[in-house]
């Protein structure tokens, strides 16, 4: 899969990492040349450095040619904005962003815009780790979120599911 | 009329001013607390502290009533969230963005903002407006019937110098509605003759912008 991915945050660098690891061709973008440096050295995929609100720099990132398009930034509005430019104008067949505000997500989502609320996604992890620890509501992200934080025990759990989304694609 | 304008800027502070001169009632939001306060000192309650792009916001100032919402922060992005915001959840009838990347002008109206003001374009026309030399000027964009009246003066050595319109063969996707000759206005006819220097108005869809390029602006000879 080709994807275009805004924002060089946290998210971003770990998804780029993630899917180029897992084979994808992988374009990552950011305003900020420096923030490059949480790919680290042995990134395979490629970076853009630039805007990813404005049509030309979308362009030159080769928007045009990718399947997936993920924006990513700091910024709801700019997340937003972008993922509409590449829904709408370049017509990408997966578009994807993260939109912190639940209110700001439920609009979009009217709209037709998919979109992660890592708000929303956080509280209810949150929740079912203190309230759920056994119910059967753990996600594959989930798990690989925890296998992070205990990298003994749960990087072999989280190994699996992860595995098993790279065979199906 | 009730009237919400986002963005406390320069624009909005001149333009909530110029809406409350006009009677209308009138909430300008601005996120910023040092800017509302300063604002507040000037055009009192109608100035409100909050997020013009946060749908709870937009609610509790009675957005479902509002009239018309102008978003004219200096971010296209927020102006375009405000806009969608107030369209999408409280059925705004009439939303009004400001855009600073002429690029985002056709996404927004795909979006459905109801009108698009672009400062850098106005700019961008009114200079060639002052070199008027072989330029077609886009005067006035008529969004919804996807016209545009544009402003061209026949250069000498034309094509169409010494023709009439009817020997010009226009498309009927461009159609001179005005000429300007010396002072005079004249109002244009399949006969009418045209002469170097003429200024015509003209009506035209995109393809028709292209055609009156080809036919009037291109010089004769050249290929």
């Amino acid at each position: 899969m080709r994807i275009l991915i805004m924002g060089c945050g946290r998210v971003g660098a770990t998804l780029a990492s993630m899917m180029a690891n897992e084979g994808h061709d992988v374009t990552i973008m950011d305003i900020s040349s420096a923030a490059f440096v949480r790919l680290g050295r042995d990134f395979p995929g490629a970076n853009v450095i630039g805007d990813g609100t404005d049509e030309i720099v979308l362009r030159r990132a080769g928007i045009a040619e990718m399947d997936c398009f993920i924006a990513v930034t700091n910024g709801d509005n700019r997340n937003i904005l972008a993922a509409q430019i590449a829904k709408n104008t370049f017509h990408v067949p997966r578009v994807i962003c993260r939109i912190y505000d639940p209110k700001r997500q439920e609009t979009y989502a009217e709209l037709g815009l998919d979109s992660i609320c890592p708000t929303v996604v956080s509280a209810q992890l949150i929740r079912n780790a203190i309230l759920d620890p056994d119910k059967g509501t753990i996600s594959a992200a989930q798990s690989l979120a925890e296998g992070r934080s205990v990298p003994l025990k749960g990087q072999q759990e989280a190994a699996t599911p992860a595995q098993g989304t790279t065979n199906r694609q | 009329m009730y009237i919400i304008v986002g963005g406390g800027g320069q624009v909005g502070y001149y333009l909530a001013q110029g809406l409350i001169e006009q009677g209308h009632e009138v909430a300008l939001l601005d996120k910023d607390p040092r800017r509302t306060e300063q604002l507040k000192k000037e055009l009192g309650a109608s100035i409100i502290r909050g997020d013009a792009c946060e749908a709870q916001v937009l609610e509790e100032i009675g957005c479902a009533r509002a009239e018309i919402v102008i978003a004219v922060t200096g971010d296209d992005e927020d102006n375009l969230v405000i806009c969608q915001v107030a369209k999408t959840r409280f059925h705004v009838p009439q939303t009004i963005a400001r855009v600073n990347n002429p690029r985002n002008e056709a996404l927004f109206r795909e979006l459905g903002i109801d009108l698009i003001v672009s400062p850098t374009q106005s700019i961008l026309h009114s200079i060639e407006l002052q070199i008027p030399h072989h330029t077609l000027v886009p005067l006035v964009s008529l969004t919804r019937a996807g016209l545009s009246l544009v402003e061209l003066t026949v250069p000498s050595r034309s094509p169409a110098a010494g023709r009439t319109i009817r020997e010009l063969e226009l498309p009927s996707s461009a159609n001179i509605v005005l000429i300007e000759r010396g002072a005079e206005p004249l109002t244009p006819s399949g006969d009418t003759e045209l002469q170097e220097e003429d200024h015509l108005f003209a009506l035209v869809t995109a393809d028709g912008e292209r055609s009156l390029r080809e036919r009037i602006l291109t010089e004769a000879g050249a290929s």
